[in-house]
């Protein structure tokens, strides 16, 4: 009799991500360095933009375009997608640099790529919904270019409501789903070793959780 | 605001152009920036304790 689909769930999640890869409680000694930050950087930005953006969310317009609290809130998630795209783009060129789809991480990279793709369309849709003469000017020059490549009637930048669900509801859950796959990626395939690492002498620091 | 930044916010962008090459000071400075983090991130060494292999592995086994 063949196995419940739980059970050859449960069975293929502990093959391939072990809890001690999971959450292992040491790393290589070559992540002891600077460049291996900011990809926990780019996840803390992150998680200052959910934040945020759900306090902007419960809360709505009325309160963040006029209390000063909920202005500091509206800047908070706006500075924080800023240093997101830093902290990213630093990372992106972290791992180019080290090429860090060797060793069976092309999964890993494609799904980095795809959540770089996937935070400019977030970022774009809130500049989209910001309700001012900026989101005004953004939107219509925008609309240009989508109708020039024939989207402007699915994707239709001048829609407030449009761009605004997709903005809070779509497109961050999208995001989350990338991201979090990402990191199990990491976590799965454990963190890319530089080029010229001795990796014999490299996981003599750590507890086993990248061993196979 | 008040001063020089109430200036600098209110006036447009200063650009820069080499033919078809566009772009603000603003970004300019941005990406100058990220650079800089970049290469001091790959150049400045992290602070690390050496605990060896075992004293790292009895810690986690102790938690």
């Amino acid at each position: 009799m063949s196995k419940m689909w739980t059970a050859r769930l449960r069975e293929g999640w502990q093959r391939n991500l072990p809890i001690e890869k999971l959450i292992p409680d040491a790393q290589p000694a070559y992540v002891a360095s600077w460049i291996y930050v900011f990809g926990v950087l780019t996840l803390a930005a992150f998680s200052v933009i959910i934040a945020s953006g759900l306090v902007l969310a419960f809360a709505g317009p009325a309160w963040y375009h006029t209390s000063s609290f909920g202005l500091f809130v509206n800047s908070l998630h706006f500075w924080s997608v800023q240093l997101f795209f830093v902290f990213m783009v630093i990372h992106l060129w972290g791992k180019f640099w080290m090429a860090a789809w060797r060793g069976r991480r092309m999964l890993t990279w494609v799904t980095g790529s795809v959540a770089f793709v996937a935070s400019i369309a977030t970022a774009f849709t809130g500049y989209l919904i910001q309700t001012n003469f900026d989101s005004q000017w953004i939107a219509f020059e925008a609309k240009d270019g989508f109708n020039s490549v024939g989207v402007g009637a699915v994707f239709t930048v001048t829609n407030l409501g449009q761009m605004l669900l997709l903005h809070v509801a779509f497109l961050p859950l999208i995001l989350g789903v990338i991201t979090l796959v990402h990191v199990l990626m990491v976590r799965k395939r454990g963190v890319v070793p530089p080029i010229d690492a001795d990796e014999s002498n490299t996981f003599e620091n750590f507890s086993g959780a990248l061993n196979d | 605001m008040s001063g020089w930044f109430s200036h600098f916010m209110n006036h447009p962008a200063t650009y820069l152009k080499w033919g078809w090459v566009q772009i603000s000071v603003t970004n300019l400075v941005v990406i100058l920036l990220m650079f800089a983090i970049f290469l001091a991130a790959v150049f400045i060494p992290f602070p690390t304790h050496n605990e060896s292999h075992d004293e790292i592995k009895n810690k986690g086994e102790k938690k």
